[in-house]
């Protein structure tokens, strides 16, 4: 290693010579490292300052004791036990925690298979049957058309379409198909999946057109050349290059119906149970070491499924 | 000070202006109560923070007119406001609040007792606040936490309720109701008179309750009780058992069926029933009137067993002194002193102080919303539109009948944490 001193005499002699120089040359010249820290600041800094420390927040208060009107800040796991009230005592039939988390995840798979559905066929269509760019920006911008009325409006709208006297049940009331209203088209886990595939299905229409757009299309000329059918194509070519955007989308969709609570509310009719609507009613009651127990929980099980869907594809290897 | 400065040699301009920064920050934070107030040339501006139910646009417009004090409402929902009051006592002057959140604000150490002898027309507050009865000597059902449990302070800086009166208010009483069920009698076609017709197996699939626990509670303590299942010592302040049992029954009901939807919000609760989706449901004052005034028949039903009843009032942050604390007083004395009372009965609400509200409405007016007679003329709400034909009587009729069939009030309970946990298991039943 005592060579390596006198490689660097020999390749920069001006080290020697002028040595004052190049310390000064060398101070103005950052290093790419430094560089790309200082380029990653400004983010960082964001991410550390409005989510690590007020999740590092959250987690220490979720230990916290509480009354009526204050927290106490002395260590206790209330929040957490009384979360699980109950769940061995009542074997085998489900505790509240448990059955909520059921039903949750029930309506998020039911929701993230259906927009997974429609999102990768509408962005199929948008990435390899629609030529311009104009017209792709365009269709695009129509799946937003969900999110440009405010969220009571939406909600409220649905009432006279699939309501006990709305147009779906006078219409079909009207062919004869059915005598009475039918009543599971709105307050059900029906209206709930419904209203959020609605919501929701752009946030997998985006991902998945940009990974698709990016797909060189001479791969699908070579495998149509060699003979692929069109089934083949989109299974062996398709679809592993478009999953990068299928598991952004995903995540999208997972992480924020996990956590809804006002659209399964209101279309549920404040009847079906969501893990986002017990950590409501808690803060409501000002039981905050609760509530953030119960987003402690939340997010801890949120992470699982992302770090599941990540083990399946490496999305930094992907992008 | 003097010394240390004269030693690192700041100039006296430098000095002064921070000291007087200082001063100014430690004033404007509230740090020295006993600061001498610099008066300005401001305008009066208190910052009023509360539900909607008080937050009339005509109200701060005539209250600016009448005395100089401009309004500026921060409007949140009724459990917002709580929260408000707990984690930012200093961004409010004025509070708007119901009764049954002063056994959390009261602890809390946020909210300034008011002097009873400052407030002009207190002697007049109806005896509803002040003894639990009618001015025509009824009794009034005391279960959970009535107005006159808390109405008083022991001491100004007490965080104890008073058991007699004293010269230290909590709230000064503004609003208030006597709540039932409302109905569809178009749809239900024949009478209602008990709340036990919530759960009649006749109206499975729609019928509604409120999904805020305290209240929604209160309503099914009411519909048990009705049944004859149970009889509670204090439906405002239930044990464990009986929390238990209310929810039992309220989830049996659940699974069977019997909810179309639980409502939370006033424009839920009127769509739900105006457009059919629900018959029978508990339901607040405007919200029937709201639906009457679609044209879709609706009746706020009085039930033999009573109502469940409300009230709200003003009460100031703890932050609030000096010329601050004046106008505050001044503020509230104006809205005892008739115009808002009477906009609030034009509402279907009642106001604290009978008398001066009287004096602000028309004669026939009072005998409809007040008296219980058919009207006179047609009754119109305070912005104008028609409410009611002439010959139309009150539902429920007077004052009188109306209030003295109360028979308990919007309550936080001691098993409150426990009743919130088996409301969750309720809606995840």
């Amino acid at each position: 290693m005592d060579t390596s001193e006198d490689i660097l005499q020999q390749a920069s002699p001006d080290l020697i010579r002028g040595s004052d120089t190049a310390r000064a040359a060398k101070a103005a010249r950052l290093s790419p490292s430094f560089i790309s820290w200082l380029q990653a600041g400004p983010m960082m800094l964001v991410f550390l300052v409005f989510f690590l420390i007020p999740l590092v927040f959250v987690v220490i208060v979720s230990f916290w004791d509480y009354n009526e009107y204050q927290l106490l800040p002395a260590f206790s796991g209330r929040g957490y036990t009384d979360t699980f009230e109950g769940c061995i005592a009542q074997l085998p039939d489900l505790c509240t925690i448990g059955r909520t988390y059921l039903k949750t995840l029930k309506l998020c798979f039911l929701v993230w298979a259906i927009t997974l559905f429609i999102g990768f066929w509408v962005a199929y269509f948008l990435a390899f049957h629609v030529k311009s760019k104009t017209w792709q920006m365009g269709l695009s911008l129509l799946c937003t058309i969900p999110f440009w009325t405010s969220n009571v409006i939406r909600m409220i709208a649905w009432i006279p379409l699939l309501g006990r006297n709305g147009l779906v049940n006078s219409g079909l009331m009207k062919t004869g198909l059915i005598n009475h209203p039918v009543e599971w088209l709105l307050f059900s886990e029906f209206s709930v999946v419904l209203a959020l595939v609605h919501l929701f299905t752009f946030f997998m229409v985006v991902p998945i057109f940009n990974s698709m757009v990016r797909i060189d299309k001479s791969l699908i000329e070579a495998a149509y050349d060699a003979g692929a059918t069109g089934f083949q194509t989109l299974v062996n070519v398709i679809i592993p290059l478009a999953k990068p955007g299928i598991v952004i989308g995903s995540i999208f969709v997972i992480t924020i119906v996990m956590g809804d609570f006002i659209t399964i509310g209101v279309m549920g009719g404040q009847q079906i149970a969501a893990a986002g609507k017990i950590i409501e009613t808690r803060v409501n009651a000002l039981q905050f070491p609760a509530a953030a127990a119960n987003a402690v929980i939340l997010l801890a099980i949120t992470f699982l499924i992302i770090t599941m869907m990540s083990r399946i594809v490496d999305i930094k290897k992907e992008l | 000070m003097t010394e240390t400065t004269r030693k690192t040699g700041v100039s006296r301009r430098t000095l002064l202006k921070g000291t007087a920064s200082l001063a100014g920050l430690a004033a404007g934070s509230g740090a020295i109560t006993g600061f001498p107030y610099v008066k300005s040339a401001d305008a009066k501006v208190l910052r009023y923070l509360g539900t909607a139910v008080n937050e009339g646009d005509d109200i701060s417009k005539q209250c600016f007119k009448d005395t100089g004090i401009k309004i500026e409402y921060i409007t949140a929902t009724t459990d917002d406001v709580t929260k408000r009051v707990m984690t930012q006592p200093n961004s409010f002057d004025v509070l708007d609040t119901e009764y049954f959140s002063l056994r959390k604000l009261v602890p809390s150490g946020n909210i300034l007792a008011l002097d009873a002898r400052k407030i002009k027309e207190f002697g007049n507050i109806t005896p509803v606040f002040t003894k639990g009865e009618t001015p025509g000597g009824k009794k009034i059902g005391g279960q959970g936490t009535a107005p006159w449990k808390v109405l008083y302070l022991e001491g100004k800086d007490s965080k104890k309720f008073a058991t007699s009166a004293t010269e230290f208010v909590t709230l000064i009483p503004t609003v208030y109701n006597a709540d039932t069920l409302g109905i569809r009698p178009d749809l239900i076609k024949r009478p209602i008179s008990s709340w036990s017709e919530l759960l009649n197996p006749e109206f499975k699939g729609k019928a509604s309750i409120l999904n805020i626990p305290s209240i929604g509670i209160m309503d099914a303590a009411m519909v048990v009780e009705a049944t004859g299942k149970h009889k509670y010592a204090d439906k405002g302040n239930m044990t464990k058992e009986e929390i238990d049992l209310t929810m039992k029954v309220m989830t049996e009901a659940k699974k069977a069926g019997q909810f179309r939807a639980f409502w939370k919000d006033f424009n839920e609760s009127v769509n739900l029933m105006a457009s059919g989706e629900t018959v029978i449901q508990s339901m607040w004052s405007p919200a029937v009137t709201k639906v009457r005034s679609m044209g879709i028949p609706c009746t706020f039903q009085p039930l033999k067993e009573g109502y469940r009843s409300w009230a709200s009032g003003f009460c100031v942050s703890k932050g609030v002194s000096g010329a601050k604390l004046e106008w505050a007083y001044e503020f509230v004395n104006w809205f005892l002193s008739g115009y808002a009372g009477a906009y609030l009965n034009r509402q279907g609400y009642y106001s604290a102080v009978l008398s001066t509200a009287k004096a602000h409405m028309e004669p026939y007016e009072w005998a409809y919303w007040m008296e219980g007679k058919p009207a006179e003329k047609d009754i119109k709400a305070p912005d104008g539109s028609l409410l009611e034909k002439a010959g139309a009587v009150r539902d429920g009729g007077s004052y009188e009948d109306r209030m003295g069939a109360v028979a308990c009030w919007n309550a936080v309970m001691d098993e409150n944490d426990y009743m919130v946990r088996k409301w969750n298991e309720f809606i995840a039943a």
